[in-house]
């Protein structure tokens, strides 16, 4: 019979804040050296979490170029004939809730043929007219980007009008900075051609793993944008950018 | 020999000493034979009103036994059969539908037609010939994608089922292609079941996205039926899956549970569904798949469905396609309904966002759509009328008219609005509808011709019509607008399914004569080209309609279209099948007999037809169920004291009706009946002109009789019709009769068929027989004939019958005669055929008569005793027992045990069927208390003796 080790957190999300109070260690021993009866032991623990000295505890997020995780690992060490046990688990930190109040920033937006930038051939373009607004580029990251969108009139049909979410990251070192920008998410908002003033709900719920608090150190930033890409019959691609700021309340 | 010496009775006092006390009977509520009376509420509500199945109290005058009048159509099979049936389907369901109970609460009661009765109605109308195809992965399903390939192949790609397998399936006939989509929901149950959840959200996420495809317009209501069946399935799938990890303590939930009582394990799962959901790219599948686990919301937030609701109905504006975004709304109305019925907003919502949208509809991208299809205008009308019937059925719920009436008045407002009405006419309460029929009328009046089909607009006016009556005055009128326009339809179908429903209006409201001009109408319409041959469905309804309202049959024959309409049917089995309807509703409603020639004539010519289709090929069952509409119609037939008309009806019948055995006994019956009908009226004392007819009577009998094939109706009925003639002083004509049974015996076969199984015939031939001696009692010998002429006739061919080996039949038969020749023996006969002198007032006991009687009686009992000489082998000892004490009762009941001989034999049979120990002791201490009991009588001293010489054998 072979021995399994495993690692249970209490938390069905897994989703832990960093503690007020300020402890010493990160490492405890679990049991003194003895002999483990047969069959499944559980063996409870605890510990809170702390910085280390004046060091913030980001929250946890899978980037590209940053990647800050938080593991559990639990060894067992073991007499000389049999191997030692290792197993190591993810939990989340999510930072705490910032005070205060958020402050909305409603944008209205109007897309035209003569608002875009980067075209080359503008007299090519068919004509339209797209309104809409977004309830607030301050976002809490909890709670849904929302706004609402009205294709007024456009001269070629509507294809598809997607919401695309794009994470940036830059990073600083000796050479200067690197700066990428990654889709994350893709939301379809209309599918063909909608009707001509009737309002089109944005709604898009922010993606847990891939999103954090937009986030400025001294040797990194993670920031959202947010693109609304209308896709015409014809494969015209209109796009409008809107940066985000992300938050946790 | 011995001889049986018969004691001689005296009935009469006989018959005062031991004839039972009569007690006076209480004929209260019950009575065992009185008819049951079931009294039905359930077939009230899935019946029209007044139509023929909501009837369901049995009456004795009909053919209808009372079970199968309880299960009239209310049975689950038949509803199912219904249901499957798209022609009553129609009829059924809007019956349910627009039947409504006052009953405030928040879930949708009974009287909510669920969905899954109009499944089966969409598969079978929208159909296609075309070729489909499916597309299972992301290539041709992301046509608007804006994102490069580099970016998303670092997505969470939920979109693909499985990397490699995209492919597109070309070419598929609308069967593969629900096949296809079955498979895919067995793959979804499988995966789910082998817990691999995310497949199975992926697999359903495929599914969905099948509904914004919109090539082969015309399935699209089916292709909606069959993925939402799925996506329903789903929904269940994950809502119970979450259920389950709420069990605390082994108890599940209870029903209404409240968000707290979620533990946090469940809700993060839940979560969590949500989660990959609101992240799925598409628009359609994201609607589609969040729509299906709306109930989950329970889990998380009180206000969850209440905030989700109107969310996704806008969400909705988001699908170019009008058609596909009209069927989302009617999914989501439909999960609305089931999941919290309450909130009607969204309904509405859901119905005025489509109103905003219904410009589309006659935009360029539709248009364009249709003409690359090649489909009309007025077709790709019709696809709606599922998804919108569905929403303003949801909406008309319990609703208030103000709320009927605001909605009817959008609709109105809009251009081209024959699609909204006809939806209106489908989903509203039919009262609603009825008491605005003249504005319906106007309003479909003014609706465009190259639109929604216009037909299909007086069809649902019509069935509305059916349900609930408009106001008086318009009555007329309403037929009359109505039948201007659907007399002007040149296709025979759209005609036809028009028609239809209008006959129920017509009967319901008006005479014959209108019923007649309608029944004309569609006469006119249906024969050319043969036309009625692809219609015989709606002409049968047609037919069901009219006698469902017309009861009165000589008021129903005297519609003159009525039997002209007829003759379209012309496929036998449908003519066939309209026949036994009209009988049948003849049968259970005609309350007294007739003899109207109208009547008469047409119901011969119906049941002649339905006689005339039996061949060799028709089933057993089948053949009876003619036979007996045919005998119904047959016992209601009476020309009162006109016998002679009466037995001519009867001579026609049977040569009508020839080929039906049951028919031919009913007339038989039938005739005799009248004999003896007309031997009451005439007090038993014939006339010369009553005579002659009873002769006559009893003519038809005796050359009807030998055309039956079934042996034992032919000797009951030359024994009955005997003694008919008997009755009615045919004394010649009762020997004929007697005479020809008594040479039927020897052709009675050993096994006979009996329901489609071989019996044996020898129980069936024993009662024969004791009948027949029971009858010989009163016949009086022919002067012409020797003395007992038919008795002995009748022993000869017992004699020589061939018996089973091993039976004891014929000596029981003997037996049995001992208690006819002891009962001719005496003074005055038991009873008597009033009119008819029998053998006891014929020979008033002339000794030789007497000695023949005894000379019988020597052989027959000769014969007994042989036979139980060769009983004496060890494995019949016990039937030799058995029939000794059988001979023994016999002549301890009718014999004269005053007479030593008799006396010797009765103890000799005592001992033999003690002998050998197979006597049952409690029958033989039995017997012997009887004697004693007996003995006690006046002059019945002897007994005291005998029941001395019977010793009681103990058993060893």
């Amino acid at each position: 019979m072979g021995t399994a080790l495993d690692i249970k957190i209490k938390r069905a999300n897994k989703v832990y804040h960093c503690g007020p109070i300020q402890i010493i260690n990160s490492t405890i021993e679990m049991v003194k050296p003895g002999k483990l009866p047969s069959g499944k032991t559980e063996i409870p623990f605890e510990f809170p979490l702390h910085m280390k000295g004046n060091k913030v505890l980001y929250e946890t997020y899978h980037g590209v170029f940053v990647n800050i995780q938080y593991t559990l690992r639990c060894d067992m060490r073991r007499s000389l004939l049999a191997k030692d046990l290792t197993k190591t688990c993810e939990f989340i930190v999510h930072s705490l809730s910032q005070k205060g109040k958020l402050m909305p920033s409603p944008v209205d937006f109007t897309i035209t043929p003569e608002t875009l930038q980067n075209v080359k051939e503008r007299a090519s373009l068919p004509k339209f007219l797209i309104r809409g607004h977004l309830s607030s580029t301050n976002c809490i990251i909890t709670q849904p980007l929302t706004g609402e969108l009205v294709v007024e009139n456009a001269e070629a049909a509507v294809k598809s009008i997607e919401l695309q979410l794009v994470r940036v990251e830059t990073c600083g070192c000796a050479e200067g900075y690197a700066r990428d920008a990654t889709e994350i998410q893709n939301i379809q908002i209309a599918d063909g051609d909608v009707c001509r003033g009737l309002p089109v709900p944005i709604y898009m719920v922010f993606p847990r793993l891939f999103t954090c608090p937009t986030l400025e150190t001294t040797n990194f930033k993670v920031e959202f944008e947010v693109n609304i890409v209308v896709l015409l019959h014809d494969d015209h691609l209109i796009t409008e950018n809107f940066p985000l700021k992300l938050c946790r309340m | 020999g011995a001889s049986l010496h018969a004691r001689s009775r005296n009935y009469v006092s006989e018959s005062e000493v031991y004839k039972l006390e009569s007690v006076p009977l209480d004929f209260g509520d019950y009575h065992p034979l009185k008819p049951i009376t079931v009294t039905e509420s359930k077939t009230k509500k899935m019946s029209r009103k007044g139509s023929t199945s909501s009837t369901s109290s049995s009456s004795s005058s009909s053919m209808m036994d009372p079970l199968s009048s309880v299960l009239d159509g209310t049975d689950p099979l038949s509803l199912f059969a219904a249901a499957a049936d798209p022609v009553t389907t129609t009829s059924t369901m809007d019956s349910t539908r627009k039947k409504r109970d006052k009953d405030d609460s928040s879930a949708v009661g009974s009287d909510f037609e669920p969905w899954s009765s109009k499944r089966s109605e969409i598969l079978a109308r929208y159909t296609t010939t075309e070729k489909l195809s499916i597309v299972s992965g992301r290539k041709a399903a992301t046509p608007g994608s804006a994102v490069s390939e580099k970016v998303r192949t670092r997505l969470e790609e939920l979109d693909d089922l499985e990397e490699g397998s995209q492919k597109e399936l070309l070419n598929l006939t609308q069967q593969d292609y629900m096949n296809r989509i079955e498979e895919l929901n067995q793959s979804l149950k499988d995966a789910w079941s082998s817990d691999q959840k995310v497949k199975a959200l992926k697999i359903v996420i495929q599914c969905s996205k099948l509904l914004s495809d919109t090539t082969v317009i015309q399935f699209y209501p089916s292709k909606f039926v069959l993925i939402t069946d799925i996506l329903d399935t789903f929904g269940k799938l994950v809502y119970e899956r979450i259920l389950s990890m709420c069990m605390d303590n082994r108890a599940s939930l209870p029903d209404n549970f409240s968000p707290e009582s979620v533990n946090d394990t469940a809700k993060e799962t839940c979560l969590n569904w949500f989660f990959k959901i609101a992240s799925i790219r598409e628009l359609i599948p994201r609607l589609y798949v969040e729509a299906a686990i709306l109930k989950c919301n329970k889990f998380l937030s009180k206000m969850g469905i209440s905030e989700c609701l109107p969310r996704l109905t806008s969400m909705i504006r988001g699908i170019g396609d009008p058609l596909v975004a009209v069927y989302a709304r009617a999914y989501l109305c439909r999960v609305g309904m089931e999941v919290a019925p309450q909130l009607k907003e969204s309904l509405n919502k859901n119905f005025f966002d489509f109103l905003l949208t219904f410009k589309q509809i006659h935009g360029d991208t539709v248009q364009n759509q249709l003409v690359a299809q090649c489909v009309e205008i007025p077709l790709y009308l019709t696809l709606y009328s599922p998804a919108i019937d569905w929403i303003l059925q949801c909406i008309a719920y319990r609703a208030p008219e103000v709320l009927l009436t605001e909605m009817m008045e959008r609709c109105k407002k809009l251009g081209n609005n024959a699609l909204l009405l006809n939806s209106v006419m489908s989903a509203f309460r039919a009262e609603f509808i009825a008491a605005r029929s003249m504005d319906f009328i106007g309003m479909i009046k003014e609706c465009d011709e190259s639109g929604f089909p216009k037909h299909l607009l007086f069809r649902s006016l019509g069935l509305n019509l059916a349900l609930a009556d408009p106001p008086e005055n318009d009555r007329l009128q309403i037929l009359n607008e109505a039948w201007k326009v659907i007399t002007k339809l040149k296709n025979p179908q759209d005609y036809i399914n028009c028609a239809e429903v209008w006959v129920e209006y017509t009967c319901r409201h008006f005479t014959k004569r209108e019923v007649n001009t309608v029944l004309a109408d569609v006469i006119k319409h249906m024969t050319p080209d043969r036309a009625f041959e692809d219609a015989y469905p709606q002409l049968q309804s047609i037919i069901q309609k009219v006698i469902t309202y017309i009861h009165d049959f000589s008021l129903l024959f005297s519609v003159e279209k009525f039997l002209p309409f007829l003759d379209m049917f012309q496929k036998e089995c449908v003519r066939v099948e309209v026949c036994k309807c009209i009988m049948e509703a003849f049968i259970k409603h005609q309350q007294e007999s007739t003899k109207d020639p109208v009547i008469l004539n047409a119901l011969l010519h119906i049941c002649k037809t339905m006689h005339d289709s039996v061949n060799a090929l028709t089933l057993e069952d089948e053949k009876r169920m003619l036979a007996a509409l045919i005998n119904g119609f047959i016992k209601m037939v009476s020309f009162g004291r006109d016998f002679e008309q009466q037995l001519s009806f009867y001579v026609e019948a049977r040569s009508m009706f020839c080929n039906l055995e049951p028919v031919l006994v009913q007339l038989i019956h039938s005739v005799n009946q009248l004999a003896m009908e007309t031997r009451k009226v005439m007090k038993g004392n014939h006339s010369r002109k009553t005579a002659a007819f009873v002769r006559a009577c009893v003519a038809f009998c005796f050359i009807t009789i030998p055309s039956l094939s079934s042996i034992f109706a032919r000797l009951n009925l030359y024994l009955h019709s005997g003694q008919v003639a008997l009755a009615n002083q045919c004394l010649s004509q009762a020997d004929a009769f007697f005479k020809a049974a008594v040479s039927l015996v020897p052709e009675v076969p050993k096994m006979i068929n009996i329901d489609g199984k071989m019996r044996p015939s020898d129980s069936f031939l024993l009662e024969f027989l004791c009948n027949f001696f029971s009858t010989l009692l009163v016949v009086p010998d022919h002067p012409e004939q020797g003395v007992l002429f038919l008795v002995r006739g009748l022993l000869n061919v017992i004699q020589d019958y061939t018996w089973e080996d091993n039976s004891d039949d014929k000596i029981r038969i003997y037996t049995n005669v001992l208690h006819l020749l002891s009962a001719m023996t005496q003074e005055t006969y038991i009873y008597h055929v009033d009119k008819v002198d029998s053998n006891d007032t014929l020979y008033g006991g002339d000794s030789k008569f007497l000695a023949e009687i005894n000379k019988l009686c020597e052989t027959v009992i000769a014969q007994i005793l042989d036979h139980l000489k060769t009983l004496g082998k060890e494995e019949t000892l016990k039937r030799q027992s058995q029939l000794a004490l059988y001979f023994f009762n016999t002549i301890l009941a009718h014999g004269d045990l005053r007479n030593n001989k008799l006396n010797q034999l009765s103890v000799n049979l005592w001992n033999l069927a003690q002998k050998h120990g197979f006597a049952d002791t409690k029958t033989m201490v039995k017997t012997l208390e009887y004697i004693k009991r007996r003995s006690k009588q006046p002059e019945m001293s002897h007994f005291t003796d005998l029941a001395l010489r019977l010793p009681l054998q103990s058993r060893t």
